[in-house]
């Protein structure tokens, strides 16, 4: 059923339709209108599960480490200062195989204090073994939502669903609601490999010497690997169901494109926009959405870019001493092919900065006006900034 | 009491503890009061080594090993997880050192405490951060030597009285425990698996590698403690109802000092002032019980 809802109501309502039994949750804007509903779905009964109201995020996913390990699927969203807080722990539930899904909405870290959205917290948490997907819209965050139960309960790993604070998580948008019966035929109830037993009692997350310890990552690494597969896989099954699918990265006009722009998050929608103008114009441009950051779809990247002559990659975040990161990995992803495009970087949007038609327009131009790109990073729409003495 | 407690072992022989270590005889008789049906939660501390490397378990029943602060959250998780899956027969246990109790992990067992989640945390108090070498911790007593509190800088600050904290907390029970009483022990791990809502225990282990003790010493000065009145054994129900189940008046605490390296260096005079800390705290402990010495 068509409804209209908040970004932050699509992942309830998915929430709720996965059978999600233990929710955990701090507040943290823009977050709180998540787990504001979840909460409510448990008080009323409209879910049969057990939200723990803890005292910090760090205590929060440790409380799902714990209820994971004993069988029960679990959920959590957090944001920026949050998800920096749990960094520790996101390394542990990786580790530990725990297929927990959790939600961030992408808001810029202090100092200083600024609610809006950058997508610096999420990516800064590249290297802790986290699936992670980023959405353009509010159908996209439900459907994602619900496929990510699946993703992390097929591989063991976690899976991160990352939207943008605000432009998605409190806009309204027509969404489209599927019935719980067959939100069901997806997406059956848990069934963990393992588990917390007293009647097969075996101990989770020992000490581990360097006899095995790489065996163990190693076997992490295979099933980020696998993801990549099942991803596509489970995207069919559910196209088969529901009618939806997106694709770990979707490529538009890049057939015969000469230059094309990456995006992710919500600049999609607005960049999805100026190409159908500068395409009225003649204009050989396409677009390279990026939903899935990791595991990062080399392949799919190559075959998208490929062809062209420049590819301008959009970053709302930045790794200091380096770049924005989509630009840095899909500049080594590119590095396999024998003829590469030159690849521009750009940063905009930081700190929840509108990122308008206008503003991609200029990008489009000054890397279809240069040749190769005046530096490393080019930081779009800085203004001249007099500092109080 | 069951007397058939003492013959239930959960616990294999193999562990990697050292030799005389207090928080393995803690673990050791504490199982015997929770039996089969229990699930424990394993902060990092001496114990994530004592139950052994993968692919060995010292443990016949289910451990998780967790991150340091995170006992009281980890906990609070597998409780609701049985709950969901309906089982109300399992007790939860958190095991942890005093690092992971006192200091580190002090948030998360305060907010599951708070929360009145329904299982045991045990901390196993050596009084200094043992795993990583003997470092200081809110627990270490005033006057010791720790690697972190070395030659004339020892420890001139008072432990954490972290009952009273709990108590503070208004949980339906909390109660000390010493290695060198297993009959109190074992009736106080058996009351406070029969209670619902949270319920701390505060377990009294020597450690003869960290206090400069020769290792068959250490259930003697395990002993001591009580008997000096340094740690004295009593339990409080819902936050007021004291009940002191000891009331020694055997040692004075400089026996108990003379016999650990890591006091070697206090004089008489620093002996003294911690014996009147030691009777201060006792007269308080006294006062809350409304008893008399
Ligand atoms: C976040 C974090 N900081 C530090 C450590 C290192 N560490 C592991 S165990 C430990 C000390 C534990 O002390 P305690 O809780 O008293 O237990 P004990 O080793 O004395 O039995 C420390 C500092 C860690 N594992 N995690
Ligand atoms: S260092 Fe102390 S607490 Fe740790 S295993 Fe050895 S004796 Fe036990
Ligand atoms: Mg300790």
């Amino acid at each position: 059923m068509k409804r209209v809802l908040e970004g932050s109501h699509a992942v309830a309502e998915a929430v709720r339709l996965a059978n999600v039994q233990v929710v955990s949750a701090y507040p943290i804007t823009p977050q709180t209108h998540i787990v504001e509903i979840i909460s409510d779905y448990c008080a009323k009964g409209k879910m049969n599960a057990k939200f723990i109201p803890v005292e910090s995020e760090h205590s929060c996913l440790a409380a799902l480490v714990g209820a994971q390990s004993a069988g029960v699927r679990t959920f959590t969203a957090t944001s920026s200062q949050g998800l920096a807080l749990m960094h520790e722990i996101l390394h542990w539930v990786s580790a530990a195989r725990l297929p927990i899904v959790m939600v961030d909405v992408n808001r810029a870290l202090g100092p200083g204090w600024n609610i809006w959205t950058d997508q610096t917290d999420s990516l800064s948490q590249r290297d802790t073994g986290w699936i992670q997907l980023y959405c353009e819209d509010g159908q996209e965050v439900l459907d994602t939502t619900l496929q990510a139960f699946r993703l992390a309960e097929r591989v063991n790993l976690p899976v991160m669903v990352v939207l943008d604070a605000f432009f998605l998580s409190h806009t309204y948008e027509p969404v489209d609601v599927p019935e719980q019966k067959e939100v069901d035929r997806f997406l059956p109830s848990y069934s963990p490999r393992f588990n917390l037993d007293t009647r097969n009692p075996y101990t989770l997350s020992p000490l581990v010497t360097p006899a095995f310890y790489m065996e163990m990552r190693h076997d992490m690494a295979l099933a980020m690997d696998e993801a990549m597969t099942c991803f596509a896989e489970i995207e069919e099954e559910y196209a088969a169901l529901f009618n939806r699918r997106y694709g770990s990265v979707e490529a538009v006009t890049c057939d015969d494109a000469e230059i094309i722009l990456v995006t992710s998050g919500t600049i999609t929608s607005t960049t999805r926009l100026l190409l159908e103008e500068l395409r009225a114009k003649g204009e050989k441009v396409g677009l390279l959405k990026m939903k899935m950051f990791r595991p990062f779809p080399v392949e799919a990247v190559c075959r998208a870019l490929g062809r062209a002559k420049k590819v301008a990659v959009i970053d709302r975040n930045f790794s200091f001493g380096a770049g924005g990161v989509f630009a840095q990995e899909i500049k080594a992803a590119l590095y396999k092919l024998p003829v590469r495009p030159t690849v521009f970087g750009y940063i905009a949007g930081l700190g929840g900065r509108d990122v308008t038609t206008d503003i991609l327009e200029e990008i489009y131009i000054k890397t279809r006006e240069t040749d190769l790109p005046s530096q490393e990073s080019i930081w779009i729409g800085l203004q001249e900034v007099k500092y109080a003495n | 009491m069951q007397i058939d407690a003492y013959d239930r072992e959960y616990m294999c022989s193999g562990h990697v503890g050292c030799a005389g270590c207090g928080a393995t005889i803690a673990m050791r008789l504490f199982m015997k009061a929770m039996g089969e049906k229990t699930i424990m939660v394993l902060p990092a501390c001496c114990w994530s080594v004592i139950a052994g490397p993968y692919p060995q378990s010292a443990m016949k029943i289910p451990v998780i090993h967790t991150a340091f602060e995170t006992g009281g959250a980890t906990a609070s998780g597998v409780r609701a997880a049985l709950d969901m899956k309906g089982d109300t027969e399992t007790s939860v246990v958190t095991w942890a050192g005093d690092g992971g109790t006192f200091d580190i992990g002090f948030q998360s067992l305060s907010g599951a405490v708070e929360r009145n989640e329904d299982f045991i945390y045990v901390c196993y108090d050596n009084e200094a951060y043992m795993n990583t070498g003997i470092q200081r911790s809110s627990s270490t007593p005033y006057g010791a030597w720790t690697t972190t509190t070395p030659g004339q800088d020892w420890k001139r600050l008072r432990k954490k009285n972290i009952v009273e904290v709990l108590v503070a907390h208004r949980i339906p029970y909390v109660a000390t425990a010493n290695i060198a009483f297993p009959e109190d022990l074992i009736r106080k791990a058996q009351k406070a698996k029969s209670i619902k809502g949270s319920k701390f225990l505060h377990i009294f282990a020597s450690c003869p590698t960290g206090w400069r003790i020769p290792s068959e010493m250490s259930v003697k000065i395990a002993r001591m403690a009580v008997q000096t009145n340094i740690f004295p054994l009593y339990e409080v129900e819902d936050g007021i109802h004291y009940t002191i189940n000891h009331k020694p008046k055997e040692y004075l605490v400089r026996e108990y000092f003379k016999l650990q390296g890591r006091f070697r260096h206090l004089t008489d005079k620093d002996l003294d002032q911690i014996q009147t800390m030691v009777d201060e705290d006792w007269g308080l402990l006294l006062k809350k019980a409304g008893e008399r010495s």
